[in-house]
């Protein structure tokens, strides 16, 4: 393990230096750890020379940058500029568009899991992170995250940051309204499956009160299809498979028997930010990038009712990025250099303790800040061990290159669903179409 | 030296006026002509976002087109929205022009007051108008509610997201209509008023028979000028629509062809059939274009 810190100080040198190809290559290809042996080897910039090279990192909603950002420039001497964007549907299109004119993208650039697909397939695009000291780094991860981010010929186009191992948030006040337990230990108990989860969503709405059991079918097909593991979308040949996999029929026939219990909120308006705060649902599935928005959102009103539960069906993913290198990058060393800090178990466990972003390391999974770490709001639920335990038993998910219209599609499907324009059947042919529209 | 003088001056006259108009048509040529024409070259290509050109298609993207339902259905939304939010836009500019056109109190005020909408960011606007048009939590089914009327999901169908869009529309453009029909309005003559005033004509009959005819050639004006704006609506329905994936509501109740464009081009990275699609588009523009200006030379030799 490196300590942190050092290699980073001892690269400072190597930010001042214009890139040297030849050198570079041959070092690399020498010794793992070569960005510090060529630190070593092109050294003499000395303290304080880094300040003439600026990177660029884009990033989209909460990455939990900014303390290590602070760290990374003072420890080296090289400026960083954050450009955030909030919502992935923004970002990914924007990026996507920047990469294939190739200018205009940041130095390092995050991608959500959904979109890795769709820029590994263009990896020409990207710098081979293997050749700045990053296959040393394959440990660091979660076995699936790190082939996530790999092209089949062994190209590390990204590496891994947080993942969306998944809890299920429920506001304890309705649930007592409701005559429902509230301890996490029991409302886990309530739903090992989806169909215990449904029951009790009829249970609580036989209670009328007033609130919905779920703010939007949505998101649960997401959290559903990942947990029949595999591909649900597209194979890695990036055939849509949606017809051919039955998991994915039937993950959809059971996220819209969901519909009656829906508050129609559509993710991620305003509607739906409302509903957090006028108490409008009872759960949420919440990966842990979801917390802080709950608490966001609902402020100081909110504290202490809302709780974390498991998931049904044990365990799933939603989300989480990785940090990749354009090639159109002009400081292609430095900004790898900055990849490798962000994702190292170091860098992910600063970014836990800022934002909660679950890390995808094993160490940083294993550590006591994850592990004993919980969280006040959440009336102190132990959420660093409830995440931690599943992200270990995760089944590894591919996402293919037009996950991003899938999604898309899917998520006009069912709200039409939901909010009672189209049947199942119906709308389940509708996606089906517009996804092919998409890949084709 | 008397040569050189001959000629800067042959110069000055001659070519300074083009010197004068060549920025625009620099700038014209550079950031309208070239796209628009290599939009065309775009559209006859099988050409991807990721890939780039992948080969020529000739006019396979525009024999797609004419079998799409998701272009028809784009198509039929931007008329409705168009017809839903243009027609009373217009006529309730006229009848607040004709407000203004009368002697009273603070008319400044109220001109200034008119065009602050237009100046104001439409994304900001578009944002503000969605959150009133929330199902649940929103303003306007609250006050709906107020009244007994149930609460109306406004993006999820058809019609009531039209009108949705329409207000939105209005809401900036009204103004902006309303002063140019005043304008208008001061230049017809007022001994016309004063003489019909005397023949015993009612304020209602002035309106229809003297203000009406003269403003004619505004009010085509208007109308070319609303026609081609409103056939490329974009950031009102982007920004009512929740999600950024441009499918204009759960079934694209308000999908304009513009967010077509947009979701076939840079959602789905199919540069080729977003051109294609643009392009079909600036045609339904010139025509229609076109039929107003035909109009509007029939309207203007009628007696």
């Amino acid at each position: 393990m490196r300590t942190p810190g050092t290699p980073y100080r001892a690269a400072r040198a190597a930010g001042t230096r214009p890139a040297r190809p030849s050198l570079r290559t041959s070092l690399t290809a020498a010794a793992a750890g070569g960005a510090m042996l060529m630190a070593t080897a092109c050294g003499g910039g000395g303290d304080g020379g880094g300040g003439d090279v600026t990177l660029t990192i884009d990033t989209f909603g909460v990455m939990g940058y900014e303390a290590l950002l602070e760290q990374f420039e003072e420890e080296t001497g090289i400026a960083v500029e954050e450009r955030n964007v909030t919502d992935t549907a923004d970002y990914t299109p924007q990026l996507q568009q920047n990469i294939a004119a190739g200018s205009g993208a940041g130095d390092v650039v995050a991608i959500e899991e959904a979109n890795i697909a769709q820029f590994l397939a263009q990896d020409d695009r990207f710098v081979d992170l293997a050749e700045h000291g990053a296959a040393e780094m394959q440990g660091d991860f979660l076995e699936w995250k790190w082939e996530q981010g790999t092209t089949p010929e062994g190209k590390i186009v990204g590496l891994g940051t947080d993942i969306g191992s998944m809890g299920m948030c429920y506001d304890t006040q309705l649930f007592e309204d409701a005559g429902l337990p509230t301890d996490r230990e029991e409302v886990s108990a309530l739903w090992p499956t989806w169909d215990d989860f449904i029951s009790t969503g009829e249970e609580f709405a036989d209670a009328e009160t007033g609130a919905a059991f779920v703010s939007t079918i949505q998101p649960y097909f997401r959290a559903v299809t990942s947990q029949a593991g595999g591909a649900p979308f597209q194979n890695e040949e990036g055939e849509l498979v949606l017809e051919s996999n039955e998991d994915t029929r039937a993950s959809y026939d059971t996220v819209v028997s969901m519909s009656d219990l829906s508050a129609n909120l559509p993710i991620w308006s305003d509607e739906w930010n409302s509903g957090i705060q006028n108490n409008a649902f009872a759960t949420l599935p919440c990966p842990a990038w979801m917390l802080g928005h709950i608490e966001n959102t609902a402020g100081d009103a909110g504290a202490g009712r809302w709780d974390v539960a498991a998931v049904p069906g044990g365990s799933g993913n939603w989300g989480g990025s990785f940090l990749a290198v354009p090639e159109q990058s002009e400081h292609p060393e430095e900004a790898a250099e900055l990849a490798r800090f962000l994702t190292s178990p170091e860098g992910q466990l600063g970014a836990w303790n800022e934002a909660n972003t679950l890390p995808s390391s094993p160490e940083a999974l294993e550590s006591d800040d994850v592990l004993e770490f919980t969280r006040p709001y959440f009336n102190d639920a132990p959420v660093g061990e409830i995440y931690a335990t599943t992200a270990m038993e995760l089944e590894p998910v591919y996402y293919g290159p037009d996950t991003q219209a899938v999604d898309d599609a899917f998520r006009a499907a069912l709200e039409s669903v939901e909010q009672g324009q189209a049947e199942p059947d119906e709308a389940w042919e509708t996606a089906v179409a517009e996804s092919e529209r998409a890949a084709g | 030296m008397r040569r050189f003088a001959r000629l800067r001056a042959a110069v000055d006259t001659k070519g300074a006026p083009y010197l004068f108009i060549a920025p625009f048509f620099l700038l014209f040529g550079v950031f309208g002509l070239f796209p628009l024409l290599y939009t065309v070259w775009v559209s006859l290509h099988d050409w991807s976002l990721i890939g780039g050109n992948e080969g020529f298609a000739g006019l396979d993207n525009y024999a797609r087109l004419v079998s799409d339902a998701k272009f028809w259905n784009a198509l039929l939304n931007t008329l409705g929205i168009f017809v839903v939010a243009v027609v009373p836009q217009l006529m309730l500019a006229l009848l607040i022009a004709d407000t203004l056109n009368r002697a009273i109190r603070g008319r400044g005020l109220f001109q200034m007051a008119l065009i602050i909408p237009y100046v104001t960011s439409i994304a900001a606007m578009a944002i503000v108008f969605s959150t009133l048009f929330g199902t649940q939590f929103g303003l306007i089914n609250q006050v709906l509610g107020m009244v007994g009327i149930d609460p109306v999901n406004w993006r999820g169908g058809r019609f009531s997201s039209w009108v949705a869009i329409a207000v939105m529309i209005d809401w900036r453009w009204l103004g902006y209509n309303t002063l140019i029909y005043l304008a208008a309005m001061q230049a017809v003559p007022r001994d016309m008023y004063e003489a019909a005033s005397l023949d015993g004509a009612s304020r209602i009959r002035q309106f229809l028979q003297i203000t009406i005819p003269m403003l004619r050639p505004t009010i085509l004006f208007t109308v070319i000028i609303s026609t081609i704006g409103q056939m490329q609506l974009f950031t009102e329905p982007a920004v009512f629509d929740t999600g950024g994936a441009m499918q204009g509501g759960t079934q694209g109740q308000f999908q304009t062809v513009m967010m077509l464009v947009f979701q076939e081009a840079f959602r789905y990275g199919d540069y080729g059939y977003g051109a294609a699609v643009s392009w079909v588009l600036f045609w339904i523009i010139v025509v229609l274009g076109a039929v107003n200006a035909l109009l509007a030379r029939t309207i203007k030799g009628a007696p």
